[in-house]
């Protein structure tokens, strides 16, 4: 008889993490913390017009100071760096690190000085006078789009960034042919049309660490360190390398402790490149590091797309036809993945719908702000914003239960995989269970009870409540034009400890916890046996990065792949020195044995050792214990969930609470359920924060009205409820974790059930939509009869 | 250039320094002290407190100078060798933090919390930490790590 096992399984355990010793006692080092023998400091002079041309650059100022060594403006730059380059496919003007002529928003960079030490850089940076031949800037993508009062970019007519680009049904996969009989029988067979212009605003993702970079060339080697602020390293290292006309074998990337992200740091920004370069040009290490006040002008925004959502429906709740026309404000710039953000919005139109007609165009549109890229969600939020604000109209003009109206439209649960209108195949789903469990946990019609009786005493009290899909585990290399894989590389350490790599490089998502977890059951060792490399790519071979909810989805599957290669061999290894059948071995409490005879094993160090110096060297076998996994998956994943909220309107002075949030996520299976859900409230506290109280505002001449946190309110503890989590699980078949991706789900049912909850509070002063966000003035006008 | 005496995690600390200089400024880069962090430049957010003589401090918004003469402690000094505070015991155990950029900032301001309120409410410690950002949590694992940290003082 075996004994139970000593050392549990960890995978599915809400496991304490491992990162969290050094950062609590303030042991980790941020890009801020690099100190080099030598260093010296940028500081970046920036534009404080919207639009205008250079007419000159006094740096005369600037380099008299004491311990400034060197100034730059974009021109002199621009003769040894060229212009950024971008990672979509999408036309794009020039756009340089360090503007050479014309500005296009505050912020954008106009010279830059290299001191030694911070504070004199900063003055010498504030010392560089520019005088500009100012320009009219445009701020509104609607009226941009007509080419007045100005146009951006000379090859881009009209302002257009991407002209209309349609998609959905009747759609020609090359987007050549567009036959809209389909969509328009669908509206002319509808007995009900609801039609709304939405606003899903800019947003500041705001990562409570600002960007950083420090860049070491070493003369000698003729190689370059860089550390950054960024979520992803190896394409940072590939864009890096290649303006500073170096080899990816001359450069290493190090993402260090990263402060946050949220999207914000995939790009890979001007200041890294400009960095980058004046290390190796003057042969000193350099660093630069963002303030907040930067950093909500030249970090990139998020969101900012206008849609015009109308949906038609039969009477009793049958969706027929969807139409969605965007429009998004992409700011004066496309960075790396600009173009493709709101793509994802038309991908993701369909939501958890079975609508048999979907027509979406997409307009990208330059104005004078700063450029937007992925901010946590990147896309798919605001297309479960449109469309379930869009529903939630519909169930109040059929007067029927929203809850009723979606279950009345969902994608069955015995369709999947899915082929949506709109190309996307989802892998698979239970969308009516995710809302039976939401609405039970609620306590749904009670919770109509409590509203009903509440504005029965004349309180403001409503519901809302939102269903979603999004698309995550990025993705086949077809969607990604970095790569869609991920690579890991697991070795079993001549003691027996494991060393693994993951090229997905966390910034706060806790690999390091949960890929130990799955090493550890894969190998039946200690958890404190396992650690986790990430975030280098002089460590870490390959690696694509962390985004797109993929790190578990794809990062996970090459750790888990590499651990099964490196097991198998063990295994062999094993069965030589056992003389027993390789299959016939468990891997069990630091042991590897025969199934059912614990006694006879090995230890997992002895094994390793043996694979080391393999006397005698079984046939077949080579030494060592160390592979490596590409991962390619098949398709994206799509988890789903369900987000139910309650808040109430103060009638005297318009100010909004939210009373409870219920959320239920379905990301598939789960590795370590506590940090899961770590990820989930801060998802749904930036959703709500959208929902309520954040939104980046520009002047009508292009000054930005909110430039640091007195002006851009982000969500603070007492803002939020205690959020009320449970998860259902459908695992997708698309790797072989069943796990989908959980980082970005809470940004997405979060904002329509808020504002769709706002709205029934305010049902009886004949509202039907209310444009995020929620802040108390626009209520109390609501409310009090003035214009919102 | 000043002259300031500070006392640091219980050292004492003499340096020659801009009047202009930050506190913050002071621990990060004259003593390597780099756990108390920069998160903003108008003092919303927190990331950078301490304690000075026992109260907690957004150290971006003192001059070193201002600090003369002072016992500070960061997040450095808070630990007893091995044995963390009940603070880091309770972030660690409650899942509180994430990417930890707001942590030792948002660990210095609870210290302060539960000095003044040994048994706060869920109320209490939302409102308590009214000067602290964090971005990934959406706080509640952080107010679970103040309660778990106040009922293991309180035992």
């Amino acid at each position: 008889m075996s004994a139970a096992p000593v050392l549990p399984k960890l995978v599915g355990e809400r496991v304490k993490r491992r990162e969290d010793p050094r950062l609590v006692q303030g042991h980790g080092t941020y890009v801020d913390d690099v100190k080099i023998f030598g260093l010296r400091h940028a500081a970046f002079k920036r534009s404080d017009v919207a639009h205008g041309r250079i007419r000159s650059i006094d740096t005369g100022a600037a380099e008299a100071m004491d311990g400034v060594e060197a100034v730059f403006t974009g021109t002199q730059i621009a003769e040894f760096l060229d212009p950024m380059p971008i990672g979509t496919p999408f036309p794009s003007p020039e756009h340089r690190a360090v503007a050479t002529d014309v500005v296009r928003y505050v912020g954008e960079p106009v010279a830059v000085v290299v001191a030694a030490d911070r504070y004199t850089a900063r003055d010498a940076a504030d010392a560089i006078v520019v005088d500009y031949e100012t320009r009219p800037a445009v701020v509104n993508p609607e009226v941009a789009m007509t080419g007045h009062p100005t146009v951006i970019h000379a090859d881009f007519d009209n302002n257009l960034a991407v002209p209309l680009v349609p998609s959905g049904t009747g759609v020609s996969p090359d987007g050549k042919t567009v036959d809209d009989s389909v969509v328009d029988k669908a509206f002319a067979d509808a007995d009900v049309v609801v039609s709304q212009r939405m606003v899903n605003q800019r947003l500041a993702p705001t990562a409570m660490e600002p960007r950083g970079v420090v860049a070491h060339y070493e003369r000698g080697k003729g190689t370059m360190t860089v550390w950054s602020s960024t979520q992803n390293p190896h394409i940072l290292r590939t864009f890096v390398a290649k303006l500073n006309g170096m080899g990816e074998d001359e450069v290493r990337a190090i993402a260090p402790e990263v402060g946050g992200g949220f999207g914000a740091k995939i790009n890979i920004y001007g200041e890294e490149y400009v960095v980058s370069a004046l290390s190796k040009r003057l042969g000193l290490p350099l660093k630069w590091t963002e303030d907040r006040s930067e950093a909500f002008l030249a970090t990139i925004h998020g969101r900012d797309i206008i849609g015009y959502v109308d949906i038609a429906a039969t009477r009793a709740g049958k969706v027929l036809g969807l139409k969605l026309r965007l429009i998004a404000d992409v700011g004066a710039y496309n960075m790396l993945l600009t173009a493709a953000i709101p793509t994802l919005t038309m991908l993701m139109a369909n939501a958890t719908y079975d609508i048999p007609a979907i027509r979406t165009t997409l307009t990208e549109v330059f104005t004078n702000k700063t450029p937007t890229d992925a901010y946590r969600g990147a896309g798919r939020p605001e297309a479960t914003y449109f469309v379930e604000r869009g529903m939630d109209m519909l169930a109040r003009r059929l007067d029927m239960d929203p809850a009723e109206l979606r279950r009345r439209n969902f994608i069955p649960a015995d369709r999947f995989p899915y082929k949506t209108q709109m190309g996307a195949v989802y892998d698979s789903g239970d969308y009516a269970k995710a809302l039976d469990r939401a609405l039970g946990n609620a306590g749904w019609q009670e919770l109509q009870r409590e509203r009903d009786a509440a504005r029965a005493e004349g309180r403001l009290v409503g519901l809302g409540l939102a269903m979603y899909v999004e698309v995550c585990g990025l993705g086949p290399s077809a969607s990604l034009p970095t790569g869609g894989w991920e690579h890991s590389q697991v070795t079993v350490e001549r003691d027996g400890r494991i060393s693994a790599t993951t090229g997905a490089s966390p910034h706060g998502q806790g690999n390091e916890t949960t890929f130990a977890q799955m090493l550890a059951d894969q190998f039946g060792v200690p958890f404190e046996h396992v650690r986790i490399h990430h975030g280098d790519t002089g460590v870490v071979k390959q690696g694509i990065g962390t985004f797109g909810s993929r790190s578990q989805a794809v990062g996970g599957t090459a750790l888990h792949l590499a651990g099964a290669k490196v097991r198998e061999k063990m295994a062999k290894f094993a069965a030589a020195l056992l003389e027993a059948h390789e299959e016939d071995l468990v891997f069990e409490d630091g042991r590897i044995s025969v199934q059912g005879s614990p006694d006879t094993g090995k230890s997992f160090a002895e094994v390793a050792a043996y694979a080391y110096v393999p006397v005698p060297l079984p046939a077949g076998l080579s030494p060592g214990l160390s592979e490596e996994a590409f991962f390619e998956p098949a398709n994206n994943t799509y988890p789903f969930g369900c987000h139910i909220s309650m808040v109430e309107i103060d009638r005297d002075t318009g100010e909004l609470a939210l009373l409870r949030l219920v959320a239920v996520d379905d990301a598939g299976n789960l590795i370590n359920p506590l940090i899961v859900e770590g990820q989930i409230h801060g998802g749904l506290a930036q959703g709500i924060g959208q929902a309520m109280i954040e939104e980046v505002r520009y002047g009508g001449d292009g000054q930005p009205l909110t430039g640091s946190f007195m002006d851009y309110a982000i969500p603070r503890a007492a803002d939020l409820p205690r959020f009320e989590l449970d998860a259902t699980v459908t695992p997708t078949p698309v790797n072989p974790l069943g796990a989908k991706g959980v980082g970005e789900a809470g940004t997405l049912g979060s904002t329509p059930c808020i504002v769709s909850a706002a709205v029934d509070a305010l049902s009886g002063f004949g509202v039907t939509h209310v444009d995020m966000m929620l802040r108390p003035e626009k209520l109390w006008q609501i409310i009090h009869g003035g214009q919102a | 250039m000043a002259q300031v005496s500070i006392t640091v995690n219980g050292r004492r600390r003499t340096a020659e320094v801009e009047p202009r200089l930050l506190l913050v400024h002071f621990l990060r880069e004259h003593l390597d002290l780099t756990g108390t962090h920069v998160g903003c430049d108008t003092s919303q957010c927190g990331a950078c407190t301490v304690l000075v003589d026992g109260r907690s401090a957004k150290s971006c918004t003192i001059f070193a100078v201002q600090a003369d003469g002072s016992e500070v402690t960061t997040i450095e000094g808070l630990a007893k060798g091995d044995d963390l505070h009940p603070l880091q015991d309770g972030f660690w155990e409650e899942h509180g933090l994430q990417c930890g950029y707001c942590t030792p900032g948002m660990i210095m301001s609870s210290v302060n919390l539960l000095e003044d309120n040994p048994s706060p409410t869920e109320a209490q410690i939302r409102e308590g930490l009214d000067g602290n950002f964090c971005r990934c949590t959406g706080y509640q694992h952080i107010v679970n790590a103040v309660q778990n940290a106040a009922a293991r003082r309180s035992s």
